[in-house]
């Protein structure tokens, strides 16, 4: 079997690696055996290294629905069905997702490995408590079927576990009812960090919640934002023309970002540049309209390969929570060093978090800010000293964006870190699952795993 | 609702073809092997496209048994898509009869058992499409696949062939040629990019192929000119080439 070059969303790290597909467990079984260290991969959107290995597994063609309860919202399906291919299935029978990031093309096996959250974290938490049960092949092959109740270890360790407890081939979820396929969408403009945290507990009570923050402003206005809050929109709230078929999304058409950016292109002022029109954009403070569900959940998605923008060297996304009490001076503190550094972020996206109370998952209580930034010289000592920061407010760093985190910052952040080894030792004691992202943050407990080449 | 039959329904191009099918409102019909797989494809279709699937088991080298399977079909397929065919080890094909002899049972000897019957069917009732899925290596042998290339050659003769014989009836020949495909069978190979299709987008062309009656189509279409150019290297170039 020949290498090749592969790499996910943030086109770094890029390795050489062997990658193989299954239909059946059976098949799948083979490749585990035949391989010393995989790791399970679906459509590559996690952002670093954590769905790179020496032998990566397609989870593909691993795609089928196994079945759909329209009357209870419950849906079976394979592990490389996407949420995409779940949206068009369930929602002309008025159902939604639970919980969905910011792209749809993701598996459902990776929102589980991941243990995803959305704009709703705060009302319904993260991906993996919806699930009902799930199949898991472990590391000798066998094929376990795990849930809260059943090999609940297993379960715990697996939402949110990188696909280090085996490969996940199904997964059966609850979904939530929904009358229509638009969103009723209000956007509030906050003239500072002040009023935008303002916001966010003001607003709490509301489904879907998100706020865009420019991280490049100083002064008077730092911390500007426009904070985006939604709710499902009732049959009874759609103008005539929506209501006669509110479960059919109006046709879209999808742009495409043809080549990668030359890496010049994005800068201090053209990211300034951007952010000014986009907060002049709204005039209004406040504004409110009916969307389909499509811009206000994946704005990025009606752009392909938007992370070519990136320019090839790519880049990486920095996510981190903090706790309540300190979020805000955390927080203060980490868009000063940006913004004085001026590393700025394109796309910088702040959210409460509500309660987590799970093993391995990255969500906490309190505030957590994504960040994109390309690859470039400087910019890995620069995220060590906002890792820095991270640590001392008691603050960790989301696994599925993280390409570059030390293996002390993680054990230190995440509490159940060493329950969760003990159990992936358990289902997988020979490290059949590895990535490379498994080998930097466990290397001093990992006893086989061959970091492969990376370019 | 119309009929397709899809014969070797687990591959990669073929189970795009079920989609594609299933989603214009075909009734499908899934036959091959491997029960449990395709059972489980089947319910996909019917959840997926509220289609009607069904699963018919078939082996394209039980020779002895494609009269019988045509015989006990429910209906009259208004498509057949052969889409099986198994590419195999060339080296140990080389040494090793058994797999030269799976090679050539499956691309050609099978494929030509089944149509035979099918064709005989189709045209008792004057309708329908045979597309077979053969392969742009039958159009010049190459050192790294000659013996699956010879036997995809002797399918796209026959389906030619075949197209002359139906030509006045109301049943109609497509002949397949796709170039590299991202399917299970080239996992692990190292394919150019620009040359090398997705099974989805090998459907659509499948499925606009058929609907407009084409008789030879290439998949991707740049194939077409790639393979002329090859086809037309003089013999004393060709044979110390070594094309990928």
């Amino acid at each position: 079997m020949q290498k090749k070059a592969i790499t996910n969303w943030g086109n770094y790290p890029v390795i050489d690696a062997t990658e193989s597909s299954f239909q059946t467990v059976d098949q799948l079984r083979v490749q585990l055996y035949r391989n010393k260290a995989s790791i399970a991969r679906g459509m590559g959107r996690c952002y670093g290294d954590a769905a790179l290995s020496e032998h990566i597994i397609s989870t593909l063609d691993c795609n089928n629905f196994i079945s759909f309860d329209t009357a209870n919202g419950i849906i079976d399906c394979q592990a490389g069905v996407t949420l995409d291919n779940i949206l068009q299935v369930v929602v002309p029978e008025g159902w939604f997702l639970p919980v969905t990031p910011g792209t749809r093309y993701i598996t459902v096996g990776g929102a589980v490995a991941s243990d995803v959250h959305g704009k709703n974290h705060h009302v319904d938490g993260t991906f993996g408590e919806h699930v009902i049960d799930m199949d898991v092949m472990i590391g000798d092959g066998s094929l376990i079927t795990c849930s809260s109740t059943e090999h609940s270890d297993l379960f715990q360790a697996t939402c949110g576990g990188m696909g280090l407890t085996g490969i996940i081939t199904r997964v059966k979820f609850a979904l939530k009812p929904v009358e229509s396929c638009y969103i009723n969408e209000k956007k509030i403009k906050a003239k500072n960090l002040d009023e935008i945290f303002d916001l966010f507990q003001q607003y709490k009570h509301v489904t879907y919640s998100v706020a865009w923050i420019d991280c490049l402003k100083g002064g008077s206005n730092f911390g500007r934002s426009i904070l985006m809050l939604g709710e499902h929109a009732k049959k009874s709230e759609l103008p005539a023309k929506l209501a006669a078929a509110p479960l059919r999304l109006p046709q879209q058409a999808n742009l495409n970002f043809p080549f990668y950016l030359p890496g010049f292109v994005l800068n201090k002022l053209s990211i300034k540049a951007f952010n000014e029109v986009f907060y002049r954009k709204q005039i209004a403070k406040e504004k409110q309209s009916i969307i389909p569900y499509t811009p206000f959940f994946y704005p990025l998605d009606a752009v392909q390969n938007w992370n070519r923008m990136y320019g090839r060297r790519g880049f990486v996304q920095y996510q981190m929570a903090f706790p309540l009490s300190v979020s805000k001076e955390a927080l203060i503190k980490l868009l000063d060093k940006i913004r004085r550094k001026g590393f700025g972020s394109f796309l910088a996206v702040l959210k409460l978090f509500g309660e987590q109370d799970s093993l391995i998952s990255f969500p906490m209580e309190g505030y957590t800010l994504a960040l994109d930034f390309p690859v470039r010289n400087g910019l890995f000592e620069f995220l060590d000293e906002l890792d820095k920061l991270v640590d001392e407010y008691g603050g960790r760093i989301y696994m599925s964006k993280d390409a570059r985190m030390s293996k002390e910052l993680l054990h230190k952040s995440y509490p159940h870190i060493d329950t969760f080894w003990s159990i992936v030792e358990k289902y997988n004691p020979d490290n059949k699952l590895a990535s490379l992202q498994s080998a930097r943050l466990f290397t001093h407990k990992i006893k086989s795993n061959q970091p492969c080449q990376i370019y | 609702m119309p009929d397709i039959l899809i014969l070797g329904a687990s591959s990669g191009i073929a189970a795009a073809c079920a989609h594609k099918y299933a989603a214009n409102g075909y009734t499908v019909w899934l036959a091959g092997r491997n029960r449990a797989l395709l059972q489980t494809q089947a319910s996909d279709l019917a959840i997926r496209y509220k289609a009607q699937a069904h699963v018919l088991f078939f082996d394209a080298v039980d020779y002895e048994s494609h009269k019988a399977f045509v015989d006990s079909l429910s209906f009259v397929p208004d498509v057949v898509l052969l889409a099986f065919g198994y590419l195999g080890d060339q080296t140990l094909a080389e040494r090793d009869w058994q797999e030269s002899e799976r090679i050539i049972g499956s691309n050609y000897t099978g494929a030509v058992s089944i149509v035979n019957q099918l064709a005989i069917l189709l045209e008792k009732n004057n309708k329908g499409v045979i597309a077979g899925i053969s392969s742009v290596a039958g159009l010049r042998g190459k050192k790294n696949n000659y013996i699956y290339g010879s036997a995809k050659a002797g399918f796209t003769t026959y389906l030619s062939g075949l197209r002359n014989k139906l030509a006045k009836t109301g049943v109609h020949v497509l002949t397949i040629l796709p170039g590299f495909v991202d399917t299970k069978m080239t996992e692990g190979m190292k394919l150019s990019k620009p040359l090398t299709a997705q099974p989805e987008a090998v459907a659509d062309d499948i499925y606009n192929a058929i609907s407009k009656k084409k008789n030879v189509i290439y998949t991707k279409s740049l194939w077409r000119y790639i393979m002329f150019v090859i086809s037309n290297i003089p013999e004393p170039i060709y044979k110390k080439l070594s094309l990928g």
